[in-house]
Protein backbone atom coordinates (compact mmCIF):
# COMPACT_ATOMS: atom_id res chain seq x y z
CA UNK A 1 0.00 0.00 0.00
CA UNK A 2 1.39 3.38 -1.21
CA UNK A 3 0.10 6.83 0.18
CA UNK A 4 -0.53 9.93 -2.42
CA UNK A 5 -1.00 13.45 -1.97
CA UNK A 6 -3.09 14.14 -4.80
CA UNK A 7 -5.27 17.76 -5.18
CA UNK A 8 -4.75 17.61 -1.84
CA UNK A 9 -6.31 15.03 -0.68
CA UNK A 10 -4.21 12.03 0.98
CA UNK A 11 -4.95 8.76 -0.79
CA UNK A 12 -4.19 5.26 -0.12
CA UNK A 13 -3.69 2.46 -3.26
CA UNK A 14 -2.15 -0.80 -3.53
CA UNK A 15 -0.70 -1.08 -6.74
CA UNK A 16 2.68 -2.58 -8.00
CA UNK A 17 6.08 -1.19 -8.07
CA UNK A 18 6.11 -1.17 -11.71
CA UNK A 19 2.50 1.25 -12.01
CA UNK A 20 3.36 5.07 -13.43
CA UNK A 21 1.57 7.88 -11.51
CA UNK A 22 -0.16 8.49 -14.59
CA UNK A 23 -1.80 5.06 -14.40
CA UNK A 24 -2.17 5.37 -10.78
CA UNK A 25 -3.85 8.71 -11.24
CA UNK A 26 -5.84 7.31 -14.11
CA UNK A 27 -6.95 3.63 -13.38
CA UNK A 28 -7.00 3.89 -9.75
CA UNK A 29 -8.45 6.84 -9.14
CA UNK A 30 -10.24 7.76 -11.57
CA UNK A 31 -8.46 11.09 -12.06
CA UNK A 32 -8.77 10.71 -16.48
CA UNK A 33 -7.70 14.35 -16.98
CA UNK A 34 -4.16 13.41 -17.28
CA UNK A 35 -3.85 12.17 -20.75
CA UNK A 36 -1.31 9.11 -22.40
CA UNK A 37 -0.50 10.48 -25.44
CA UNK A 38 2.57 8.19 -26.26
CA UNK A 39 3.58 6.82 -22.52
CA UNK A 40 7.34 7.41 -23.28
CA UNK A 41 8.09 11.55 -22.20
CA UNK A 42 7.64 12.50 -25.72
CA UNK A 43 4.25 14.12 -25.97
CA UNK A 44 3.66 15.91 -22.83
CA UNK A 45 -0.31 15.11 -22.35
CA UNK A 46 0.57 13.60 -19.10
CA UNK A 47 1.94 17.21 -17.62
CA UNK A 48 1.42 17.21 -13.77
CA UNK A 49 2.81 18.99 -10.92
CA UNK A 50 4.99 17.31 -8.46
CA UNK A 51 5.43 19.87 -5.64
CA UNK A 52 4.50 22.85 -8.19
CA UNK A 53 7.11 21.34 -10.81
CA UNK A 54 5.72 20.18 -14.20
CA UNK A 55 6.72 16.43 -14.69
CA UNK A 56 5.88 14.16 -16.73
CA UNK A 57 3.55 11.40 -14.59
CA UNK A 58 4.35 8.63 -17.14
CA UNK A 59 8.18 8.68 -16.48
CA UNK A 60 7.89 7.92 -12.68
CA UNK A 61 6.70 5.46 -10.91
CA UNK A 62 3.91 6.01 -8.27
CA UNK A 63 6.00 4.66 -5.35
CA UNK A 64 8.46 7.29 -5.76
CA UNK A 65 6.24 9.77 -5.30
CA UNK A 66 4.64 9.15 -1.83
CA UNK A 67 4.91 12.36 0.55
CA UNK A 68 4.70 14.93 -2.67
CA UNK A 69 2.22 17.32 -3.34
CA UNK A 70 0.84 16.07 -6.57
CA UNK A 71 -1.54 18.98 -8.43
CA UNK A 72 -3.49 17.53 -11.91
CA UNK A 73 -5.40 19.05 -14.31
CA UNK A 74 -8.66 18.37 -12.07
CA UNK A 75 -7.89 20.71 -9.43
CA UNK A 76 -7.38 24.10 -11.53
CA UNK A 77 -10.95 25.02 -11.54
CA UNK A 78 -12.70 25.36 -8.50
CA UNK A 79 -16.53 24.14 -9.51
CA UNK A 80 -17.75 26.09 -12.83
CA UNK A 81 -14.63 29.12 -11.36
CA UNK A 82 -11.93 28.07 -14.17
CA UNK A 83 -8.67 29.12 -13.71
CA UNK A 84 -7.12 32.09 -15.44
CA UNK A 85 -5.00 29.73 -17.58
CA UNK A 86 -8.10 27.53 -18.65
CA UNK A 87 -9.56 30.75 -19.63
CA UNK A 88 -7.08 31.91 -21.68
CA UNK A 89 -6.82 28.72 -23.34
CA UNK A 90 -10.62 29.00 -24.03
CA UNK A 91 -10.35 32.48 -25.04
CA UNK A 92 -7.26 32.31 -27.43
CA UNK A 93 -8.52 28.93 -29.52
CA UNK A 94 -5.44 27.22 -27.38
CA UNK A 95 -7.00 23.56 -29.11
CA UNK A 96 -8.42 21.90 -31.48
CA UNK A 97 -9.63 18.41 -30.00
CA UNK A 98 -8.43 18.80 -26.46
CA UNK A 99 -6.22 15.88 -26.15
CA UNK A 100 -3.07 17.81 -25.21
CA UNK A 101 -5.30 20.21 -23.52
CA UNK A 102 -4.80 19.20 -19.69
CA UNK A 103 -0.96 18.68 -20.24
CA UNK A 104 -0.57 22.01 -22.06
CA UNK A 105 -2.22 23.90 -19.12
CA UNK A 106 -0.57 22.19 -16.27
CA UNK A 107 2.52 23.24 -18.55
CA UNK A 108 1.91 26.35 -18.63
CA UNK A 109 1.10 27.01 -15.29
CA UNK A 110 4.39 26.03 -14.42
CA UNK A 111 5.87 28.23 -16.96
CA UNK A 112 4.56 31.11 -15.37
CA UNK A 113 6.15 30.13 -11.82
CA UNK A 114 9.40 29.66 -13.24
CA UNK A 115 9.17 33.00 -15.12
CA UNK A 116 8.03 34.45 -12.15
CA UNK A 117 11.29 32.74 -10.07
CA UNK A 118 13.48 33.96 -12.91
CA UNK A 119 14.42 30.82 -14.43
CA UNK A 120 16.40 30.84 -17.97
CA UNK A 121 15.69 28.86 -21.25
CA UNK A 122 18.04 27.69 -24.10
CA UNK A 123 17.19 30.65 -25.61
CA UNK A 124 17.61 32.96 -23.19
CA UNK A 125 19.92 35.91 -24.83
CA UNK A 126 21.76 36.83 -21.40
CA UNK A 127 22.04 33.99 -19.02
CA UNK A 128 22.19 36.61 -15.31
CA UNK A 129 19.49 38.36 -17.27
CA UNK A 130 15.92 36.24 -17.63
CA UNK A 131 12.98 37.16 -18.74
CA UNK A 132 10.07 39.02 -16.88
CA UNK A 133 6.04 37.60 -17.62
CA UNK A 134 5.74 41.11 -19.15
CA UNK A 135 9.01 40.77 -21.55
CA UNK A 136 8.56 37.18 -22.61
CA UNK A 137 9.03 36.58 -26.04
CA UNK A 138 7.40 34.44 -28.25
CA UNK A 139 10.70 32.74 -29.22
CA UNK A 140 10.86 32.02 -25.19
CA UNK A 141 7.65 30.75 -25.07
CA UNK A 142 7.85 27.91 -27.46
CA UNK A 143 11.24 26.22 -26.44
CA UNK A 144 9.61 26.77 -22.95
CA UNK A 145 6.65 24.49 -24.24
CA UNK A 146 8.35 22.43 -26.64
CA UNK A 147 7.65 19.70 -24.06
CA UNK A 148 3.95 19.27 -25.23
CA UNK A 149 3.09 18.38 -28.62
CA UNK A 150 -0.12 19.23 -29.98
CA UNK A 151 -1.09 17.15 -33.45
CA UNK A 152 -3.81 19.32 -34.37
CA UNK A 153 -0.99 22.12 -34.48
CA UNK A 154 -2.97 24.49 -32.02
CA UNK A 155 0.35 25.72 -31.35
CA UNK A 156 -0.34 29.93 -32.32
CA UNK A 157 -3.41 29.53 -29.86
CA UNK A 158 -1.67 28.39 -27.19
CA UNK A 159 1.25 30.51 -27.21
CA UNK A 160 -1.54 33.21 -27.53
CA UNK A 161 -2.99 31.85 -24.18
CA UNK A 162 0.19 32.16 -22.67
CA UNK A 163 0.92 35.82 -23.26
CA UNK A 164 -2.93 36.48 -21.46
CA UNK A 165 -2.14 34.20 -19.02
CA UNK A 166 1.60 36.42 -18.37
CA UNK A 167 -0.79 39.52 -18.55
CA UNK A 168 0.43 40.22 -22.12
CA UNK A 169 -2.29 41.31 -25.09
CA UNK A 170 -1.93 38.59 -27.57
CA UNK A 171 -2.84 39.28 -30.87
CA UNK A 172 -6.50 38.85 -31.72
CA UNK A 173 -7.53 35.66 -33.65
CA UNK A 174 -8.75 38.27 -36.50
CA UNK A 175 -5.27 39.38 -36.70
CA UNK A 176 -3.63 36.46 -37.32
CA UNK A 177 -6.30 35.52 -39.51
CA UNK A 178 -5.64 38.73 -42.01
CA UNK A 179 -1.85 37.68 -41.42
CA UNK A 180 -2.38 34.37 -42.95
CA UNK A 181 -4.55 35.79 -45.83
CA UNK A 182 -1.78 38.75 -46.25
CA UNK A 183 0.88 35.76 -46.37
CA UNK B 1 7.17 -3.98 -18.17
CA UNK B 2 8.04 -6.87 -15.38
CA UNK B 3 7.56 -6.14 -12.11
CA UNK B 4 10.90 -5.67 -9.14
CA UNK B 5 11.18 -4.88 -5.96
CA UNK B 6 11.19 -1.34 -4.92
CA UNK B 7 13.41 -0.20 -1.74
CA UNK B 8 14.23 3.04 -0.78
CA UNK B 9 17.65 3.59 0.40
CA UNK B 10 18.21 5.46 3.52
CA UNK B 11 22.43 5.96 2.97
CA UNK B 12 24.97 6.05 0.36
CA UNK B 13 25.90 2.82 2.05
CA UNK B 14 23.12 1.09 1.85
CA UNK B 15 21.98 1.83 -1.92
CA UNK B 16 25.80 0.50 -2.62
CA UNK B 17 25.51 -2.45 -0.18
CA UNK B 18 22.01 -3.11 -1.96
CA UNK B 19 23.05 -3.27 -5.85
CA UNK B 20 26.75 -4.98 -4.88
CA UNK B 21 24.50 -7.79 -3.38
CA UNK B 22 22.03 -8.10 -6.19
CA UNK B 23 23.51 -7.72 -9.54
CA UNK B 24 20.45 -6.93 -10.64
CA UNK B 25 19.35 -4.81 -8.90
CA UNK B 26 19.09 -1.05 -9.92
CA UNK B 27 19.53 2.53 -8.86
CA UNK B 28 16.60 5.01 -9.79
CA UNK B 29 16.86 8.53 -9.14
CA UNK B 30 14.87 11.18 -11.68
CA UNK B 31 14.26 7.68 -13.71
CA UNK B 32 13.17 9.62 -17.26
CA UNK B 33 15.42 7.20 -18.58
CA UNK B 34 15.12 4.27 -16.78
CA UNK B 35 11.06 3.82 -16.94
CA UNK B 36 11.03 4.28 -20.00
CA UNK B 37 13.70 1.61 -21.04
CA UNK B 38 11.76 -0.95 -18.29
CA UNK B 39 8.53 -0.22 -20.31
CA UNK B 40 10.25 -1.91 -23.50
CA UNK B 41 11.83 -4.30 -21.39
CA UNK B 42 15.22 -3.24 -22.37
CA UNK B 43 16.10 -3.52 -18.32
CA UNK B 44 14.67 -6.05 -15.99
CA UNK B 45 15.60 -5.36 -12.23
CA UNK B 46 15.23 -7.59 -10.06
CA UNK B 47 15.11 -4.43 -7.36
CA UNK B 48 14.71 -0.84 -7.64
CA UNK B 49 17.08 0.94 -5.49
CA UNK B 50 15.55 4.58 -5.16
CA UNK B 51 18.05 7.00 -4.30
CA UNK B 52 16.43 10.19 -5.21
CA UNK B 53 15.93 10.81 -1.09
CA UNK B 54 19.28 10.93 -0.38
CA UNK B 55 21.32 14.09 0.41
CA UNK B 56 23.83 15.33 -2.61
CA UNK B 57 21.47 17.91 -3.82
CA UNK B 58 23.77 20.86 -2.70
CA UNK B 59 26.26 22.74 -5.26
CA UNK B 60 29.43 23.72 -3.46
CA UNK B 61 32.40 25.86 -4.10
CA UNK B 62 35.20 23.78 -3.82
CA UNK B 63 38.99 24.87 -2.10
CA UNK B 64 40.18 25.42 -5.49
CA UNK B 65 37.38 27.76 -7.00
CA UNK B 66 35.77 25.46 -8.72
CA UNK B 67 32.21 24.06 -8.20
CA UNK B 68 31.19 20.81 -6.90
CA UNK B 69 27.81 19.24 -7.75
CA UNK B 70 25.96 16.60 -5.89
CA UNK B 71 24.86 13.68 -7.99
CA UNK B 72 21.02 14.18 -6.92
CA UNK B 73 20.88 18.15 -8.49
CA UNK B 74 18.58 18.44 -10.81
CA UNK B 75 19.16 19.59 -14.58
CA UNK B 76 17.03 22.32 -14.08
CA UNK B 77 18.82 23.30 -10.53
CA UNK B 78 22.20 22.96 -12.27
CA UNK B 79 21.30 25.07 -15.20
CA UNK B 80 19.53 27.81 -12.55
CA UNK B 81 22.32 28.15 -10.73
CA UNK B 82 23.64 31.46 -10.51
CA UNK B 83 27.36 30.27 -10.26
CA UNK B 84 26.84 28.13 -13.09
CA UNK B 85 25.02 31.05 -15.45
CA UNK B 86 27.54 33.35 -14.41
CA UNK B 87 31.10 31.05 -14.66
CA UNK B 88 30.30 28.21 -16.67
CA UNK B 89 27.26 29.52 -19.10
CA UNK B 90 28.02 26.99 -21.41
CA UNK B 91 27.15 23.91 -19.23
CA UNK B 92 23.84 26.05 -18.50
CA UNK B 93 23.36 26.28 -22.00
CA UNK B 94 23.93 22.74 -22.98
CA UNK B 95 21.51 21.56 -20.06
CA UNK B 96 19.08 23.71 -21.25
CA UNK B 97 19.01 22.39 -24.67
CA UNK B 98 18.49 18.90 -23.78
CA UNK B 99 14.89 17.32 -23.39
CA UNK B 100 12.61 19.41 -21.72
CA UNK B 101 11.28 21.30 -18.72
CA UNK B 102 9.32 18.90 -17.52
CA UNK B 103 12.43 16.40 -18.00
CA UNK B 104 14.81 18.57 -16.89
CA UNK B 105 12.67 19.24 -13.59
CA UNK B 106 12.91 15.50 -13.06
CA UNK B 107 16.40 14.30 -14.17
CA UNK B 108 19.71 14.42 -11.83
CA UNK B 109 22.73 15.13 -13.00
CA UNK B 110 23.80 11.14 -12.47
CA UNK B 111 20.89 10.04 -14.17
CA UNK B 112 21.75 12.15 -16.95
CA UNK B 113 25.91 10.64 -17.14
CA UNK B 114 23.82 7.34 -17.23
CA UNK B 115 20.98 7.85 -19.65
CA UNK B 116 21.70 5.08 -22.69
CA UNK B 117 21.30 5.95 -26.53
CA UNK B 118 18.60 6.38 -28.10
CA UNK B 119 19.72 4.20 -31.47
CA UNK B 120 16.25 2.96 -32.10
CA UNK B 121 17.99 -0.58 -32.88
CA UNK B 122 18.66 -0.89 -29.27
CA UNK B 123 15.66 0.41 -28.23
CA UNK B 124 13.54 -2.12 -30.41
CA UNK B 125 14.01 -5.69 -29.15
CA UNK B 126 12.65 -7.20 -32.56
CA UNK B 127 15.99 -6.34 -33.42
CA UNK B 128 19.27 -7.60 -32.53
CA UNK B 129 21.65 -5.73 -30.88
CA UNK B 130 25.19 -5.72 -29.18
CA UNK B 131 24.47 -3.06 -26.83
CA UNK B 132 21.68 -5.46 -25.48
CA UNK B 133 22.94 -8.86 -25.70
CA UNK B 134 27.10 -9.06 -26.75
CA UNK B 135 27.55 -11.06 -30.54
CA UNK B 136 24.09 -10.61 -31.42
CA UNK B 137 24.81 -7.93 -34.40
CA UNK B 138 24.83 -4.22 -34.68
CA UNK B 139 21.70 -3.46 -37.51
CA UNK B 140 22.43 -0.55 -37.53
CA UNK B 141 25.60 -0.30 -38.90
CA UNK B 142 23.95 -1.62 -42.31
CA UNK B 143 20.19 0.21 -41.40
CA UNK B 144 19.27 3.49 -41.19
CA UNK B 145 22.27 5.12 -39.84
CA UNK B 146 21.38 9.13 -39.97
CA UNK B 147 21.82 9.93 -36.60
CA UNK B 148 24.88 7.21 -36.08
CA UNK B 149 28.45 7.66 -34.99
CA UNK B 150 31.01 8.99 -37.18
CA UNK B 151 34.23 9.01 -34.73
CA UNK B 152 35.25 6.38 -32.82
CA UNK B 153 32.26 3.25 -33.63
CA UNK B 154 33.40 -0.12 -33.90
CA UNK B 155 32.03 -2.59 -36.05
CA UNK B 156 29.97 -3.84 -33.06
CA UNK B 157 28.38 -0.60 -32.40
CA UNK B 158 27.85 2.84 -33.84
CA UNK B 159 25.41 4.15 -31.82
CA UNK B 160 25.69 7.73 -30.02
CA UNK B 161 25.92 9.23 -26.45
CA UNK B 162 22.69 11.47 -26.39
CA UNK B 163 23.97 14.10 -23.61
CA UNK B 164 23.96 17.55 -23.95
CA UNK B 165 25.32 18.07 -20.58
CA UNK B 166 28.47 15.58 -20.84
CA UNK B 167 29.84 17.19 -23.86
CA UNK B 168 29.80 20.80 -22.02
CA UNK B 169 31.61 18.75 -18.94
CA UNK B 170 33.94 17.04 -20.98
CA UNK B 171 34.77 20.36 -22.36
CA UNK B 172 34.97 21.67 -18.48
CA UNK B 173 37.41 19.04 -17.48
CA UNK B 174 35.03 17.78 -14.39
CA UNK B 175 35.46 15.16 -12.79
CA UNK B 176 33.30 12.07 -11.31
CA UNK B 177 33.12 10.93 -7.89
CA UNK B 178 31.86 7.34 -7.34
CA UNK B 179 31.37 5.55 -4.32
CA UNK B 180 30.97 1.89 -4.85
CA UNK B 181 32.23 -1.16 -1.79
CA UNK B 182 35.48 -0.08 -1.90
CA UNK B 183 34.86 3.91 -0.85
CA UNK B 184 35.49 7.17 -3.16
CA UNK B 185 37.37 7.34 -6.43
CA UNK B 186 37.04 10.04 -9.42
CA UNK B 187 36.74 9.31 -12.95
CA UNK B 188 38.03 12.16 -15.36
CA UNK B 189 34.79 12.65 -17.29
CA UNK B 190 36.02 11.97 -20.74
CA UNK B 191 37.16 8.69 -19.26
CA UNK B 192 33.86 7.91 -17.10
CA UNK B 193 32.39 6.86 -20.77
CA UNK B 194 33.81 4.56 -23.13
CA UNK B 195 34.12 3.86 -26.66
CA UNK B 196 32.44 0.92 -27.94
CA UNK B 197 34.65 -1.77 -28.94
CA UNK B 198 34.02 -4.98 -28.75
CA UNK B 199 31.77 -4.23 -25.48
CA UNK B 200 29.04 -1.77 -26.35
CA UNK B 201 26.92 -3.08 -23.43
CA UNK B 202 29.05 -1.41 -20.82
CA UNK B 203 28.70 2.53 -21.55
CA UNK B 204 30.71 3.64 -18.99
CA UNK B 205 33.55 2.32 -16.54
CA UNK B 206 31.58 2.29 -13.59
CA UNK B 207 31.81 -0.87 -11.50
CA UNK B 208 29.18 -3.03 -10.02
CA UNK B 209 27.59 -1.24 -7.55
CA UNK B 210 29.00 1.99 -7.60
CA UNK B 211 27.06 5.14 -7.23
CA UNK B 212 28.04 8.16 -8.97
CA UNK B 213 27.72 10.88 -5.80
CA UNK B 214 28.95 14.31 -7.51
CA UNK B 215 30.37 16.27 -9.96
CA UNK B 216 33.41 17.90 -10.04
CA UNK B 217 34.40 21.32 -11.81
CA UNK B 218 37.61 22.56 -11.77
CA UNK B 219 37.75 26.91 -12.16
CA UNK B 220 38.22 27.78 -15.95
CA UNK B 221 39.42 31.35 -16.09
CA UNK B 222 37.93 31.78 -19.61
CA UNK B 223 35.05 29.82 -19.18
CA UNK B 224 33.19 32.78 -19.98
CA UNK B 225 33.90 32.62 -23.77
CA UNK B 226 32.12 29.62 -23.40
CA UNK B 227 29.32 28.29 -26.29
CA UNK B 228 27.12 25.54 -26.74
CA UNK B 229 25.74 25.26 -30.18
CA UNK B 230 23.41 22.00 -30.68
CA UNK B 231 21.76 21.42 -34.23
CA UNK B 232 18.86 18.92 -34.79
CA UNK B 233 16.06 18.32 -36.78
CA UNK B 234 13.56 20.53 -34.75
CA UNK B 235 14.58 23.59 -33.10
CA UNK B 236 13.54 22.04 -29.18
CA UNK B 237 13.02 19.24 -27.78
CA UNK B 238 15.04 16.78 -30.03
CA UNK B 239 18.35 15.08 -29.46
CA UNK B 240 21.48 16.34 -31.44
CA UNK B 241 22.51 15.53 -34.34
CA UNK B 242 25.69 17.27 -34.22
CA UNK B 243 26.82 19.61 -30.92
CA UNK B 244 29.65 21.97 -30.34
CA UNK B 245 31.07 22.79 -26.84
CA UNK B 246 33.78 25.40 -27.25
CA UNK B 247 35.57 28.04 -25.08
CA UNK B 248 38.58 29.90 -25.83
CA UNK B 249 40.81 32.30 -24.13
CA UNK B 250 42.55 35.22 -26.16
CA UNK B 251 45.09 37.78 -25.03
CA UNK B 252 45.48 40.17 -27.70
CA UNK B 253 44.56 38.41 -30.57
CA UNK B 254 46.22 35.40 -29.84
CA UNK B 255 44.90 32.10 -28.53
CA UNK B 256 46.14 31.42 -25.46
CA UNK B 257 43.96 27.99 -24.64
CA UNK B 258 41.15 26.39 -26.74
CA UNK B 259 39.02 24.11 -25.71
CA UNK B 260 36.30 22.31 -28.33
CA UNK B 261 34.17 19.31 -27.35
CA UNK B 262 31.46 17.44 -29.92
CA UNK B 263 27.89 15.72 -29.03
CA UNK B 264 26.15 13.14 -31.53
CA UNK B 265 28.70 11.77 -32.99
CA UNK B 266 30.47 9.03 -30.99
CA UNK B 267 29.75 6.52 -27.99
CA UNK B 268 30.94 9.45 -25.61
CA UNK B 269 31.26 12.75 -25.13
CA UNK B 270 34.13 13.28 -27.86
CA UNK B 271 36.99 16.04 -26.77
CA UNK B 272 38.62 17.20 -29.64
CA UNK B 273 42.60 17.67 -28.09
CA UNK B 274 44.14 17.65 -31.31
CA UNK B 275 42.32 20.78 -32.22
CA UNK B 276 42.71 22.32 -29.06
CA UNK B 277 46.57 21.85 -29.54
CA UNK B 278 46.78 23.12 -33.03
CA UNK B 279 44.67 26.65 -32.09
CA UNK B 280 47.46 27.35 -28.69
CA UNK B 281 49.08 30.51 -30.12
CA UNK B 282 47.27 30.72 -33.61
CA UNK B 283 45.46 34.31 -33.79
CA UNK B 284 42.09 34.30 -33.16
CA UNK B 285 40.82 36.85 -35.55
CA UNK B 286 41.58 34.77 -38.62
CA UNK B 287 38.91 32.23 -39.44
CA UNK B 288 40.98 30.20 -41.10
CA UNK B 289 42.70 28.78 -38.03
CA UNK B 290 39.31 27.45 -37.02
CA UNK B 291 38.81 25.82 -40.32
CA UNK B 292 41.91 24.11 -39.91
CA UNK B 293 40.79 23.17 -36.25
CA UNK B 294 37.75 22.02 -37.75
CA UNK B 295 39.81 20.02 -40.27
CA UNK B 296 41.77 18.38 -37.92
CA UNK B 297 38.88 17.64 -35.54
CA UNK B 298 37.11 15.17 -37.53
CA UNK B 299 39.79 14.14 -39.47
CA UNK B 300 39.40 10.48 -38.28
CA UNK B 301 35.61 10.83 -39.10
CA UNK B 302 34.40 7.28 -40.53
CA UNK B 303 30.84 7.29 -42.42
CA UNK B 304 28.01 5.78 -42.45
CA UNK B 305 25.47 5.06 -45.77
CA UNK B 306 23.46 7.82 -44.20
CA UNK B 307 25.28 10.03 -41.81
CA UNK B 308 27.96 11.70 -44.22
CA UNK B 309 26.60 14.58 -44.00
CA UNK B 310 27.71 14.88 -39.92
CA UNK B 311 31.00 15.45 -41.27
CA UNK B 312 30.69 18.83 -42.71
CA UNK B 313 28.08 19.47 -40.41
CA UNK B 314 30.58 18.96 -37.44
CA UNK B 315 33.37 21.20 -39.29
CA UNK B 316 30.50 23.79 -39.62
CA UNK B 317 29.72 23.89 -36.25
CA UNK B 318 33.36 23.68 -35.06
CA UNK B 319 33.51 26.74 -36.68
CA UNK B 320 30.46 28.90 -36.04
CA UNK B 321 31.28 27.88 -32.11
CA UNK B 322 34.36 29.01 -31.90
CA UNK B 323 34.39 32.16 -33.81
CA UNK B 324 31.43 33.33 -30.67
CA UNK B 325 33.92 31.97 -28.75
CA UNK B 326 36.48 34.12 -30.07
CA UNK B 327 34.32 37.52 -29.43
CA UNK B 328 33.73 36.50 -26.10
CA UNK B 329 31.13 33.60 -25.82
CA UNK B 330 27.21 34.09 -25.30
CA UNK B 331 24.00 32.36 -27.61
CA UNK B 332 24.95 31.72 -31.04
Amino acid sequence: MIKLKINGQFKTLDVEPRVTLLDALRENLGLTGSKKGCDHGQCGACTVLIDGQRAYSCLTLAVMQEDKEITTIEDLAKGDDLHPVQTAFLKNDGFQCGYCTPGQICASLALLDEVKNGSVSYVTADLNNPPTLASLSETEIKERMSGNLCRCSAYNGIVAAVQQAAGQTPPSPAASIEHSQAG
Amino acid sequence: MKNFAYVRANSVEDAISRTTNDRQAMFIAGGTNLVDRLKVFLDEPSQLVDVSRLEMKQIERTNEGGLKIGALVTNTDLANHIEVRRNYPLLSRAILAGASQQIRNMATVGGNLMQRTRCPYYYDTAFPCNKRQLNTGCPAATGINRIHAILGASESCVAVNPSDMSVAMAALDATVEVQGMQGKREIPLIDFHRLPGNTPDRDTNLEPGELITAVILPPLSFAKSGVYLKLRDRASYAFALVSVATALEVAGEQIKNARVALGGVAHKPWRAMEAEEFLIGKAANNKSNFEQAAEIALKDAKTLAHNGFKVELSKRAIRRALTVSAQGGGIV
